[in-house]
């Protein structure tokens, strides 16, 4: 942008010239500063979903088990035993990509707040990253380093355990680094709390953090405009790095207690966080929720700096804040509860049955706007997709070669970024706080939590102790090389980890990372893949409860993969049985479950190859599907099965080699005649160790035993190189 | 017996703490404002981010109002664990030798490490086999001490998640009644979380505090 003088100022702030047309018309009048401010923030693509709505309507979002659908700050599922579990997936991908540490940080921050805005105490939080290659990259090796310290940093020292994540490794992540943060929180389903605002005549209390210029205009500077690349000097989005807000976990700490504290008590008629766009949004979307007014006096808002606008107040996105609605009666004790825990709250307006949202100062009136016109007048796009009549992605650096022998190639796949192990990263954050983690990363496929509060006596005279499964998937080679067949592949995978530790999905929740979505090509993706998505919930009869959406992920050197990642939640009956994925007893038979049919295009051999992610995805019989994952779950719940571990990411060869690291103890295996080691079907098929009469019905393929993996014909390789390799992979990278 | 968990504002492992002292006796949550320990027989200073860990780990706990009585209690002879965050406070407090430094690679660490139990000769470990698999989580878990120290546990050979001398993990004072390590326990007492290692040290306490003339 080099005539910034020049330019209108709605254009400045990202609004079109029809987008501002219609404002004019909605007010029927010029806005005045701190309204076109707020608008421009609202009807942002971050904050008004323009590019996208339309598309997520297509989502199934019904299901037995949903209590709060999408439009929440978080969805909920039923979790049995009068128990809600509440869970979101959101991206803090420019923030990220632009100031790595604060920006991972702030988005554990920001998810955390959305769970504890619906009333649930946040019990595990998930991530999602993606940065171009470590090996070529000293800038990815830098952004990896600072995320995940960054997310270590939140997540660690807010007390809440960081429980499971996935990273991978590809050049079109160079520019737009992916952070998604995952939160999973759990209430009783009667403290299940509203954003909505009520009451007209009940206060607005603003809690938490001063409000400072920090993160002003995140939403639309950062989230909903592509960057620029560049991080050096004095110009790209180095200089944006004012735009990123600063995160205190102590701070939050507090907050968290202290607004789960005032729910304990009733205190509050409605509770909302901020995020994006600060307390427009915020406060917006209460009044729009509550179908009521609201006056907000910025005069009473408790600032770092004295002399800020009020324009800068009401965008400003400053963490570790919330806003309340509460009953004048009761606003003595919600004073003493916030003074217990050390944070400060100041009433900033109230409840008015106006329908306005009026913006005071003292008693100046500076901005008058209808709450609709804010929240739901924002135009909405349709995409103009178009199927690209060539790959948007090239091949990289051939790193084996492809008539390579099967101990070379896998040997390469293991130590690939992709694949080795991920020790190195989750060794960096706290997996057990609070005393539910019954499965960390690195056990099982997913994480396992127990429900209840473990004691001497939990599971006393055979009493099964529930609990819930989380994991967060996502693959953008393949949804590259197929984006409907790629993104319900994310889902089925999801839920073939789920089956793996005995979890039945109860709901998830899905990021959608895209670039510009008003490029043809780039709306073919989103589109496809959304359609790919719908189309696996249904076949898994999983809905959707919520989600987030971060678009614009282009650099000049193109789009980023389609990266939808989706969270996802189910329930098993006993965590005492919750599955393994490593060999375990020498002797068991070994089974591959489910109807496998691995290709190569998109796989990870093929970008080992050097290979552009191009071809085409296998096919899927969903009824098999659907029966594998239903094998694998009442083998683990049942105990029949010592192992399960769903064949993913570099075939069988690697799956079989990750059973035995995970175990400690090595395999023979004859491969059944024709089968890829190599090629990927992911989400269908299962290794599974058991003793034989466990496995009857299912495909022998081998037995557990010795100290290396034998595959007839193939290779065999002792565990403990193995191991070392997949062990030093990442480390090398990290460290 | 009663166990007293003390909760400043950032602590995280109170609850953790909590649950794994109600396992083998009575336990409750003191405030860091009060300076009543309301009769406990042990005090816990459990981990986390007291204050946020501002100025240094532990720097700003040790002045608070419960910390003092906590002192007193100590001086006493009544029985005080500090657990990661809790021995970086009582060594800010003074109540035991030495510091606790930022680990030797610069960055948080969790990770299941095997202890060796240097001297089962105390209230805290009488109970214990000889080595424990509890998991350790920190940043700031570097002991040092320029001084000998009475050590308690150590990292097994080849364990050290941070560079601590001497491998040195859990330390206590002269009198032998107050103890801090850096693993926790708290989050070893069920083997379904992993293992119940951790137990033996609050069923130490126990054992110890039933054969003990109550602390005034």
């Amino acid at each position: 942008m080099t005539d910034t003088d020049t330019q209108p100022r709605h254009r400045e702030l990202g609004l079109t010239d029809h987008e501002y047309a219609l404002i004019l018309d909605g007010l029927g009048r010029t806005p005045t500063d701190v309204e076109l401010a707020m608008l421009s923030l609202m009807w942002s693509e971050h904050c008004a979903y323009k590019h996208s709505k339309k598309l997520l309507r297509r989502l199934p979002t019904e299901g037995a088990h949903v209590l709060v659908g999408p439009g929440e700050n978080a969805g909920a599922v039923d979790a049995g035993d009068g128990l809600a579990v509440a869970f979101k997936v959101e991206s803090h991908n420019h923030p990220s990509a632009v100031e790595p540490f604060q920006g991972a940080a702030t988005g554990v921050g920001g998810i955390l707040r959305d769970i504890f805005a619906v009333g649930a105490r946040p019990i595990a939080v998930l991530d999602s990253l993606r940065f171009g290659e470590p090996a070529s990259s000293q800038r990815s090796r830098y952004l990896l380093e600072h995320a995940v310290a960054g997310i270590g940093h939140y997540g660690n020292s807010i007390g809440v355990p960081t429980v499971g994540g996935e990273i991978y490794f590809e050049q079109s992540y160079e520019q737009n680094c992916l952070v998604n943060a995952m939160a999973v929180g759990l209430a009783p389903h009667d403290r299940l709390t509203s954003a909505a605002a009520a009451g007209p005549g009940n206060l607005v209390l603003l809690f938490g953090a001063r409000t400072g210029r920090d993160g002003i205009g995140g939403a639309s500077v950062l989230a909903s405009a592509e960057l620029s690349g560049g991080t050096g000097g004095d110009g790209g989005d180095h200089a944006k790095r004012p735009t990123v807000q600063i995160g205190d976990p102590f701070a939050e700490k507090k907050l968290m207690e202290c607004s789960l504290e005032l729910l304990d008590r009733e205190l509050l008629a409605s509770l909302q966080d901020l995020g994006a766009a600060g307390l427009t949004s915020a406060a917006s979307e209460m009044a729009s929720k509550g179908g009521v007014g609201l006056d907000i006096d910025v005069s009473r808002v408790p600032l770092r700096e004295a002399d800020m606008e009020p324009f800068e107040i009401m965008v400003s996105e400053s963490q570790e804040r919330m806003l309340c609605v509460v009953e004048p009666r009761l606003l003595d004790q919600v004073t003493a509860v916030c003074e217990r825990w050390e944070v400060q709250a100041a009433v900033i307006g109230e409840v008015t049955a106006s329908r306005h949202f009026r913006i005071l100062r003292g008693s100046e009136l500076v901005g008058e706007i209808p709450v609709e016109l804010l929240v739901d007048d924002c135009p909405l796009y349709d995409l103009a997709p178009e199927r690209p009549t060539t790959t948007l992605y090239g091949g990289g650096d051939q790193r084996v070669a492809t008539d390579a022998d099967p101990a070379t190639q896998l040997k390469a796949l293991l130590a690939s970024a992709n694949i080795a192990s991920r020790l190195p990263v989750y060794e960096q954050y706290d997996p057990v706080v609070q005393s539910r983690t019954v499965r960390r990363p690195g056990e099982a496929d997913a994480a396992v939590l127990a429900l209840p509060v473990l004691s001497a006596s939990s599971g006393a005279g055979g009493e099964p102790i529930p609990g819930i499964a989380v994991a967060i998937d996502g693959n953008g080679r393949r949804v590259a090389v197929d984006p409907r067949a790629g993104a319900a592949e994310v889902v089925y995978e999801c839920a073939a980890n789920l089956a793996c530790v005995g979890a039945e999905p109860l709901g998830l929740t899905n990021c959608l990372n895209f670039g510009n979505p008003e490029k043809p090509h780039v709306a073919w993706q989103l589109v496809e893949a959304v359609e790919g998505l719908a189309q696996a919930c249904r076949d898994l009869d999983v809905p959707v409860v919520g989600g987030n959406v971060s678009l614009y992920n282009e650099s000049p050197e193109g789009p980023i993969l389609p990266t939808p990642v989706i969270g996802m939640v189910g329930r098993l009956p006993d965590v005492r049985h919750a599955g393994r994925l490593g060999f375990a007893n020498p002797g068991d038979r070994i089974a591959l479950v489910g109807d496998f049919n691995p290709r190569r295009d998109g796989s990870e051999i093929a970008k080992l190859h050097g290979s552009a992610p191009a071809g085409a995805l296998p096919g899927k019989d969903v009824v098999a599907l659907r029966s594998a994952h239903q094998r694998v779950r009442e083998g683990v719940r049942t105990r029949a099965f010592t192992s399960a571990h769903d064949i993913a990411e570099g075939g069988l060869l690697v799956a079989l080699a990750e059973c035995c690291i995970a175990g400690g103890v090595g395999a023979i295996v004859t491969l059944p005649d024709g089968l890829d080691p190599f090629g990927e079907d992911l989400g269908t098929a299962f290794i599974v160790s058991g003793p034989t009469e466990a496995l009857a019905g299912l495909r022998v393929i081998g037995a557990v035993g010795g100290r290396e993996l034998n595959v007839e014909g193939l290779l065999k390789l002792p565990v403990s190189e193995l191991s070392a390799i997949h062990g030093d992979g990442l480390a090398a990278l990290v460290s | 017996m009663k166990f007293g968990v003390i909760r400043f504002p950032g602590t995280c492992d109170d609850v953790d703490a909590l649950l794994a002292a109600q396992r083998v006796g009575e336990a409750e949550i003191l405030w860091h404002r009060d300076r009543d320990l309301k009769g406990v027989d042990a005090v816990v200073i459990p981990g986390g981010f007291s204050y946020g860990d501002y100025l240094r780990t532990g720097a700003i706990a040790r002045f608070a109002p419960v910390m003092e009585s906590v002192i007193e209690f100590a001086h006493a002879g009544g029985l005080v664990l500090g657990i990661c965050n809790g021995f970086q406070i009582l060594c800010e407090a003074g109540l035991l030798p030495g510091a606790l430094l930022i680990n030797d690679n610069l960055r948080f660490v969790f990770r299941q490490v095997l202890l060796d139990v240097a001297d089962h000769d105390t209230p805290f470990t009488r109970n214990c086999p000889p080595t424990l698999s509890i998991p350790v989580k920190h940043t700031t878990g570097r002991y040092y001490a320029p001084e000998p120290v009475q050590v308690v546990l150590r990292y097994a050979p080849g364990q050290n998640p941070n560079g601590s001398q001497d491998d040195i993990a859990g330390v206590v004072n002269n009198a032998g009644n107050v103890f801090g390590l850096m693993p926790h326990p708290e989050h070893a007492v069920d083997a379904l979380t992993g293992s119940d290692d951790g137990l033996t040290i609050f069923e130490s306490i126990r054992a110890a505090v039933s054969e003990r003339v109550p602390v005034a």
